[in-house]
């Protein structure tokens, strides 16, 4: 803990307290210059916005990780636990991260808030996809299928909060 | 820690004054001994009466503090028992002339269990309009005049906006209703107790007020009904509050709510000069924030009541660290709300998504003091940039 002295009001009943700590001393947020992948996620209008770099080895390890989040207490707990779990993972290793892991690490998250965890998963996804992208490299098992996903349901995010305010 | 309440208008800590006028109608005197008034409104024995009479006392204080007759006064558990009495209500008892289901208007700011009453109501067939208000949050009246129809029984306008704190045209409003022959409700459940009201003068046929948001206890609320308008209950059941709601009477709660009433009507003027001097003082330094902006209307606005808007800021998060700091406030973002929807009453002014997430509401209300004040003019721009820094937006 950063502030041993001081003491920080973390009560929350709908946080963990793993979740409040993360929250309040999240690891790895900034910039990597000249990343390998950057997955960008999320929409601005919903709120939450993930931004995921990546930098691998020649060895498919991923060296350096880091986030930029616009979002809620969970959006950000969530960055931060998924750049301490794939930190000196290869890619493959880390391609099997699941939302439950994030969620499982975390201690739990509010299942309103099950959607951060998703928006982790899906930017390393994307990181990674990017990554394979640039290097011309064939895209291992599932991620053309996944990263097609992400997009779609991008679309109908987009489409659904179209018509927010409008309705009675 | 000490820590910092600033979201009064979420809801307050029972005056003292008030809790100590509430005792005896729990059954325990201060002094420890039995008390009175603890009985059941309805009984007819002497412990009954007692609270009889303190149920119309309490009903005669707040009638007063109106304008309003004993009579017009129907107590109710809650602000949206009161606004969904006032809407059902009307709705299911008044035709309009020209016959078939009626037509009710409401505002875009109106809170929930207005909007969510009018969306019920639509759905067993009366029509629904609902008003757009400018970027301050004002509601024209002329277009209040401009939708009312043949068919309209009921116009419903919240008197000042829990969000924003922008008060309304309601005199103006009620005399357009009354000139058209159509019932007008005001929710005044924010501006009961911090602003005059006079339903006479202000030509208001219904309204809503609270207790708990005046240092009064929860549970206690009412709803005024000018004399001669036939409502349908919603609460059916031992003819209580003229057969308007159904219940055994909270009659600790309502003595509490008169108490209440009571102490704010009396300390109001000098009151809303020391809470809208230190509002002022904080809207002066928090919009020194890079890419800050204040919400709601600049004059017409509640004196306890800021709101603003943080560019690139998620309003959870930065409410969060403020809590951690000891500061509470609250916030119009998607993801303090369960729906993950941003405020409809910020997107309503005119306010992007992104905008509204990033939205922070202050309430200052009767404990609070200067010192507080400048304890979240200094933290808040660190905790800004915190999470700035954080976000890929806005560097």
């Amino acid at each position: 803990m950063a502030n041993k002295t001081k003491k920080i009001n973390t009560c929350s009943a709908l946080y963990t307290p793993k979740v409040m700590e993360t929250f309040k001393n999240p690891h790895n947020y900034g910039k990597i210059k000249n990343p390998s992948g950057i997955g960008k996620v999320g929409n601005i209008v919903c709120g939450d916005v993930m931004w995921l770099y990546i930098k691998v080895d020649k060895n498919d390890v991923i060296k350096d990780v880091k986030f930029e989040t616009f979002g809620c207490v969970a959006a950000i707990a969530t960055s931060s636990m998924i750049t301490d779990l794939v930190k000196g993972k290869t890619i493959l290793e880390a391609l099997k991260i699941k939302k439950d892991d994030i969620i499982k690490e975390l201690g739990g998250l509010p299942s309103v808030k099950y959607h951060c965890s998703v928006l982790a998963v899906d930017a390393l996804i994307e990181a990674i996809y990017e990554y394979f992208l640039k290097e011309g490299r064939e895209f291992p098992a599932d991620l053309l299928e996944k990263h097609k996903k992400i997009q779609k349901d991008k679309e109908i995010i987009e489409k659904r909060y179209e018509k927010w305010g409008k309705q009675i | 820690m000490k820590r910092i309440y600033l979201d009064y208008a979420a809801t307050t800590p029972v005056d003292k004054r008030v809790s100590k006028e509430m005792e005896p109608f729990f059954g325990f005197s201060a002094q420890g001994g039995p008390a009175s008034g603890w009985g059941n409104t309805m009984s007819l024995h002497s412990f009954g009466q007692e609270a009889k009479i303190a149920l119309e006392n309490s009903r005669q204080v707040l009638a007063d503090i109106i304008n309003a007759d004993l009579n017009e006064v129907i107590f109710t558990g809650s602000a949206t028992e009161s606004n969904n009495l006032a809407l059902k209500g009307v709705a299911l008892a008044n035709n309009p002339p020209a016959g078939g289901k009626g037509h009710i208007i409401i505002s875009s700011i109106e809170h929930p269990c207005i909007i969510e009453s009018a969306k019920w109501l639509k759905k067993q067939g009366f029509e629904i309009t609902k008003l757009p208000v400018d970027k301050y949050g004002m509601i024209n009246p002329e277009d209040v005049r401009k939708s009312i129809t043949n068919k309209t029984i009921l116009v419903s306008v919240i008197h000042a906006s829990n969000e924003i704190g922008t008060i309304q045209q309601i005199a103006e409003i009620g005399k357009i209703c009354k000139e058209a022959k159509v019932y007008f409700h005001t929710d005044a459940s924010q501006s009961f107790g911090k602003e005059k009201i006079d339903v006479k003068e202000m030509n208001i046929d219904l309204l809503t007020a609270s207790s708990h948001k005046i240092y009064g206890p929860k549970g206690a609320a009412l709803l005024y009904v000018r004399k001669g308008i036939i409502l349908e209950p919603v609460l059916h059941g031992g003819g209580q509050e003229n057969g308007l709601r159904g219940s055994t009477v909270n009659v600790p709660a309502i003595v509490g709510f008169a108490k209440a009433g009571e102490i704010c009507q009396k300390e109001m003027v000098k009151e809303n000069k020391r809470l809208a001097k230190l509002r002022n003082k904080l809207i002066k330094e928090v919009l020194k924030i890079k890419n800050s902006h204040l919400n709601g209307h600049q004059k017409s606005r509640l004196a306890n009541n800021a709101n603003f808007s943080f560019d690139f800021v998620e309003g959870e998060s930065l409410l969060m660290q403020l809590d951690m700091q000891g500061i509470a406030c609250s916030t119009g973002s998607a993801c303090s709300s369960f729906k993950l929807e941003p405020s409809h009453v910020l997107l309503a002014t005119g306010l992007r998504p992104e905008q509204a997430h990033g939205s922070l509401r202050v309430s200052l209300g009767r404990f609070t003091t200067e010192a507080e004040i400048n304890k979240l003019i200094k933290v808040l721009p660190k905790i800004v940039e915190k999470i700035r820094a954080i976000s890929p937006y806005g560097k």
